[in-house]
């Protein structure tokens, strides 16, 4: 079953015509990695998957984006409860200048989750499965600024999915992380693979292998080629795709 | 060898123009307080600050009345406008067009540079009459003046939150929205806590600006040494007493008019440092992350 279908989507900033005839289909519980040149529209991609371009003056796309076979740009669909299902951990980490409690308790709270003993159960849980319990249960009144780069971005992780969404967007999440930090990511993302639908955009494409089931190849707005990462990656369909992983182009 | 002579050059003047005016500060502060310091001693610190009553022609000198009519004129003013320019700031920040914030923002600056005098002026022939139709009393009163003050302190507040709001990273703001946060949520929970420094900082101006006025005031303030009794009674502030009286005042009146000045003084360092310690507590608490 597809969780998201994206349908000849194309997407212009102003008169730039930034992604053309997007097609692919995201399974549930699996990850999916996109893969591509800076600049090739990887990020407008799956900020279009939960409207966060919408705050991009000048945004405008064709196309339909399904999630769960709903149509989410169709005018009555509520962008709070979609963002509350699609949830989206950016390259840069960034922690709200609050607690470390208080940063994984904000999604709850703006949802009106307020019990006091649900949101603690809930804090924790997310902290456990983000892999930043250990490190962080003894100071969780202490602003989340003053954690490392990588403890920053596994809050942020929590602090996703602490909502319980049902997609998890990643920008590039280890592009600011030592190689310890990363693999505890990847080992996160791994875990929640079970759960949740994971979109993943990385420059790495050892890391694409290591996570992911499908891979997404863009080249200038286009998806030049999209199937089982292993295959994508050992024998690529085409000429774009196996110059890129093969580094002759950048 | 010429590099080194115009960046020792450079460094030297600047130096010079640095201490200069700190020198021209300490000269003035120095001059007031030898020109008040002999009043303030001989009718007592005590009975000086906390005597009530201000008869220069009787030899008494208690500036109580006018501490009480400065403090309350100024929190009144900042009552009234520290709501108000927060919605202002949060509206021009957040929520209104960048077309529309291009007219307000130069109209709202501008506001902040006209003369105390056209404000006082529209006071007396506007304010006043109306305060006057609407509460009865004579009009001039601690209310009118804190009006009056209101609206010389709202472009300072407003311009200053603004620029605090503004410059909270875009990457909070996306950040809550993702989270599935309203744009209202993510205003009063994220972008707002994260400006409060800068906020405090705009009220401290403000608040500067409010005890500093004078002219302003004392042309609706009615300047009666008087505690008030409500709001709508007529005040004195410690500035206005000083600019009332300077014309005429000699021997002792004229030192106790300096000695009005050191209790301002110290009225203002007190407050500056309450304000910039909120300020600082504020900054620690949100860690240092909020620019
Ligand atoms: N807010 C915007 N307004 C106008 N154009 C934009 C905007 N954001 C991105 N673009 C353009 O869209 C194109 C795709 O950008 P995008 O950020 O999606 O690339 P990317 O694949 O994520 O690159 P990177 O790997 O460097 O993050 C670029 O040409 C960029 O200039
Ligand atoms: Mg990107």
């Amino acid at each position: 079953m597809n969780r998201i279908e994206v349908e000849n989507l194309n997407v212009y900033f102003e008169e730039a015509h930034i992604l053309k005839d997007n097609n692919i289909k995201i399974p549930k519980n699996t990850v999916t990695s996109l893969i591509g040149p800076s600049g090739c529209g990887k990020s407008t991609f799956i900020r279009t998957l939960n409207r966060m371009n919408d705050l991009i003056s000048g945004f405008r796309k064709e196309g339909s984006i399904f999630f769960d076979g709903k149509e989410i740009y169709e005018p009555d669909v509520d962008v709070v409860e979609l963002r509350k299902k699609v949830g989206m951990v950016f390259q840069k980490p960034n922690p709200f200048p609050k607690s470390i409690l208080d940063n994984v308790a904000y999604g709850l709270k703006v949802h009106g989750i307020n019990d006091k003993d649900v949101v603690e159960e809930r804090v924790e849980e997310s902290l456990k499965s983000a892999a930043l319990w250990d490190e962080v249960k003894d100071k969780l009144d202490k602003s989340a600024m003053g954690l490392s780069g990588g403890q920053q971005q596994r809050l942020c992780i929590a602090r996703t999915i602490a909502i319980e969404p049902e997609v998890i967007l990643m920008d590039e999440p280890c592009s600011a992380l030592d190689p310890i930090s990363t693999t505890k990511i990847e080992d996160l993302i791994h875990k929640l693979k079970k759960e949740y639908t994971i979109v993943i955009v990385t420059h790495n494409m050892q890391q694409a292998t290591r996570v992911s089931k499908h891979t997404a190849f863009f080249l200038h707005g286009e998806i030049v080629e999209i199937g089982r990462t292993d295959k994508l990656f050992m024998e690529p369909e085409d000429k774009r795709t196996e110059d890129y992983i093969t580094g002759r182009f950048g | 060898m010429n590099n080194r002579l115009e960046e020792y050059l450079i460094e030297k003047g600047l130096f010079i123009t640095a201490i200069s005016s700190i020198l021209i500060i300490l000269l003035i502060i120095t001059f007031i307080f030898i020109e008040g310091f002999p009043a303030i001693e001989s009718y007592g610190v005590l009975n000086f600050v906390f005597g009530s009553t201000w008869a220069p022609l009787k030899g008494e000198f208690g500036v109580l009345t006018m501490i009480v009519g400065t403090l309350g004129i100024t929190f009144l003013a900042l009552a009234l406008a520290v709501p108000l320019s927060l919605l202002c700031a949060i509206f021009m920040a957040e929520i209104a067009p960048s077309s529309m914030r291009r007219i307000l923002k130069p109209v709202i600056e501008t506001l902040a540079a006209i003369p105390s005098v056209v404000y006082g002026f529209f006071g007396l022939i506007v304010l006043v009459p109306l305060m006057r139709e609407q509460f009865g009393g004579t009009g001039f009163s601690m209310l009118t003046a804190s009006v009056i003050l209101m609206v010389m302190i709202l472009p300072t507040i407003i311009s200053v939150s603004e620029d605090a709001l503004r410059s909270i990273p875009y990457e909070y703001k996306e950040a809550s929205l993702a989270l599935g946060a309203t744009q209202w949520q993510t205003i009063k929970n994220v972008i707002f806590p994260a400006a409060i420094p800068g906020v405090i900082t705009g009220i401290i101006l403000g608040m500067g600006r409010a005890i500093g006025e004078t002219l302003a005031v004392i042309m609706v303030a009615g300047n009666v040494t008087q505690f008030p009794s409500s709001v709508l009674d007529p005040v004195r502030a410690l500035t206005s007493n000083i600019a009332i009286e300077m014309g005429y005042a000699t021997g002792m009146h004229y030192n106790a008019l300096f000695g009005t000045a050191i209790v301002l003084f110290f009225m203002i360092i007190f407050l500056l440092v309450l304000a910039n310690y909120f300020h600082y507590k504020k900054k620690v608490v949100i860690g240092g992350g909020y620019l």
